[in-house]
């Protein structure tokens, strides 16, 4: 809040301010009521529905007998060991590709705040990869992976590295590591302009200040850079974190889950039970307990962000 | 000159290198995938990899711009119309709404205001295949399945809060004081959020519409469950089925795969500037 309205609070009589705020509420609805209707209009009506259909068995986008399982969908995914390894290779992906966009994020957000010569052509070229379709993305590595004709193939042969062509989608550990450095290409560039885009609003000052103090570029960092951008590294930590938990578009293009299940994340696997299998009760089930995960992991990361006095939170 | 490196030099050098790196990592793959697409399919395939073939072969842009009705062409050309459609139309729907409501957020005191901002933002959290499956009968019912109406209705719910995001934390960076001398000389306060909020408001509106029409182009699941057939299927389906069926020639994937990046690229590349303006107001309040 303004200090200005503030000071207007103070000096306004209260009937007078809640008159106003009557009238406020009620341009706010109108403003919001189209916003309301787009997203919730689609989302919290399919949202209930998907919760209903969670409590039946529904063996048909088309069955007519339904009967009821209460939380029978929930104990069945809950003692499936196929889901725990699906969420166990999900936490892996999401721990993983986070934790490696925020550090080449950070170190890429440096560059373009440095002083580069051509900075106006490294700004349009680091823009390129986060531009590319995900589809088109994975289309991509797959290719640059393939085991009989792929360009890494060729390079690292080419350069001495390895002596014969490796199917690196072709192992269930290697694959689930390749789509996360095929995620990590795409993503660490708009990681990197949202750093950026708290860099710029650090004040010279400081540096300045730094500067007199013959304090080294280290020090600059731990005591400067990285205290001031705790507020945007907490958004794409929370951006990031719940996107690659719910990744599915790309896994979906690259390795449709394979091979053995290697890649198979959690959404993927609730794709695969809901639409492969035409379980839509237990798809409905699982896409509930990632909803309550990601919730929870929210939760705790909006905690945080309070914390760090997050604008609006 | 002097023969010794000062420090100031050797760090300038160092960071200039760490760029190239940086610079040719994000060029490599797409490189390759340009070469690929005009690469005839017998040298793609060779071992060792000749990467620059001594003859080029554009065959498959023209099977992809001159393909006869029932060739990958013509689905991809559908599709490049199919995805224009929906993201232009998601675009220009999300950031009307957008504005309204970001306007609202920012400016304007009611009862719930955090907590309906935090639904919105909450939204973004749900993953979308829970709610696939109730979204597809709904669609059926009211006859949207597999039209461009119905994936534009499913993708705005996805990018209004977004746009909601970036805008209302921009609309609050920008001065009370601009908006009420206008709403002192009498004009309304729509007048005022059009007049004068929306223009101080441009780095913002960019990067809105930039974020806005990369997220509907990229949209996949409900186009994979939502589309069906030339009528509404849009790039990305296209492309991935391209992908799965031809699985032997990367050179056309490599080639359908460029035409469908080269809108939000040009887009992207065009408003690059704005998204740090567009952000730094919007990503932190200092």
């Amino acid at each position: 809040m303004t200090v200005a309205s503030a000071k207007e609070d103070l000096v306004s009589p209260p009937v007078r301010r809640r008159k106003k705020f009557d009238k406020q509420g009620r341009l706010a609805f109108w403003l919001l009521l189209p916003a309301c209707i787009a997203v919730f209009g689609v989302i919290i009506y399919p949202m209930f529905r998907t919760l209903i259909v969670s409590l039946f068995q529904v063996n048909s986008a088309l069955a007519t007998v339904t009967p009821f399982v209460g939380f029978g969908n929930y104990l069945h995914v809950l003692s499936d060991s196929d889901f725990w390894a699906a969420i166990g290779r999900t936490f892996y992906f999401t721990i993983v590709s986070t934790a490696l966009e925020l550090v080449l994020g950070l170190i890429v957000a440096l560059l373009l705040n440095a002083n580069l010569k051509w900075r106006w052509l490294f700004r349009t070229i680091v823009v390129i990869p986060w531009a590319i379709p995900t589809i088109v993305n994975a289309a991509m590595w797959k290719g640059i992976f393939n085991a009989q004709y792929g360009a890494l193939n060729a390079l690292l042969t080419q350069l001495g590295i390895i002596h014969q062509y490796q199917a690196w989608l072709g192992d269930p550990n290697l694959a689930l590591n390749m789509v996360i450095l095929a995620d990590v290409w795409k993503t660490v560039p708009l990681v990197a302009f949202f750093l950026l885009a708290g860099l710029t609003s650090i004040p010279t000052e400081l540096y300045e200040a730094a500067k007199l103090d013959r304090a080294g570029w280290p020090r600059i960092f731990r005591s400067i850079v990285l205290p001031m951008l705790v507020p945007s590294i907490s958004i794409v930590l929370v951006l990031r974190t719940v996107e690659a938990f719910k990744v599915f578009d790309i896994i979906y293009a690259m390795t449709r889950g394979g091979p053995v299940d290697g890649t198979s994340t959690v959404a993927y696997f609730a794709y695969e039970t809901a639409f492969s299998d035409q379980n839509f009760g237990v798809g409905s089930a699982i896409s509930y307990i990632i909803t309550i995960f990601i919730l929870a992991l929210s939760a705790v990361y909006l905690r945080l962000l309070r914390r760090s006095e997050m604008s609006l939170l | 000159m002097s023969r010794v490196i000062t420090r100031r030099q050797r760090n300038s050098l160092l960071i200039h290198v760490a760029a190239w790196i940086v610079a040719i990592a994000c060029l490599a793959p797409v490189s390759y995938m340009v070469l690929a697409s005009i690469t005839p399919q017998r040298v793609l395939i060779t071992t060792p990899l000749q990467w620059i073939p001594s003859h080029l072969d554009f065959s498959r842009y023209v099977t992809i711009f001159q393909g006869d009705a029932d060739s990958v062409g013509a689905t991809f050309r559908a599709a490049m119309v199919n995805s224009t459609i929906v993201a232009l139309g998601t675009v220009a729907i999300s950031m009307v709404v957008g504005i309204l409501g970001a306007y609202a957020f920012a400016r304007l005191r009611f009862r719930f205001r955090r907590a309906i901002l935090v639904l919105f933002l909450a939204t973004y959290m749900l993953p979308q295949i829970a709610t696939l499956i109730p979204l597809y009968l709904i669609l059926n019912s009211l006859g949207l399945l597999d039209t461009t109406g119905g994936l534009i209705l499913c993708d705005c719910a996805l990018v209004v809060p977004f746009v909601l995001w970036i805008l209302s934390n921009y609309f609050l960076s920008i001065p009370d004081e601009l908006e009420e001398a206008a709403r002192v000389d009498g004009t309304t306060r729509m007048g005022a959020l059009w007049y004068v909020v929306l223009p101080a408001a441009r780095p913002g509106i960019f990067a809105a519409i930039m974020f806005a029409f990369l997220l509907a182009w990229d949209e996949f699941m409900y186009a994979l469950i939502f589309t069906s057939s030339d009528n509404s299927k849009t790039l990305p389906v296209a492309i991935s089925e391209f992908a799965g069926r031809y699985t032997t020639d990367f050179g056309l994937v490599a080639a359908g795969g460029l035409l469908a990046a080269l809108p939000p690229l040009v887009i992207a590349i065009i408003f690059q500037r704005y998204i740090v303006s567009g952000m730094a107001a919007g990503a932190v309040k200092g």
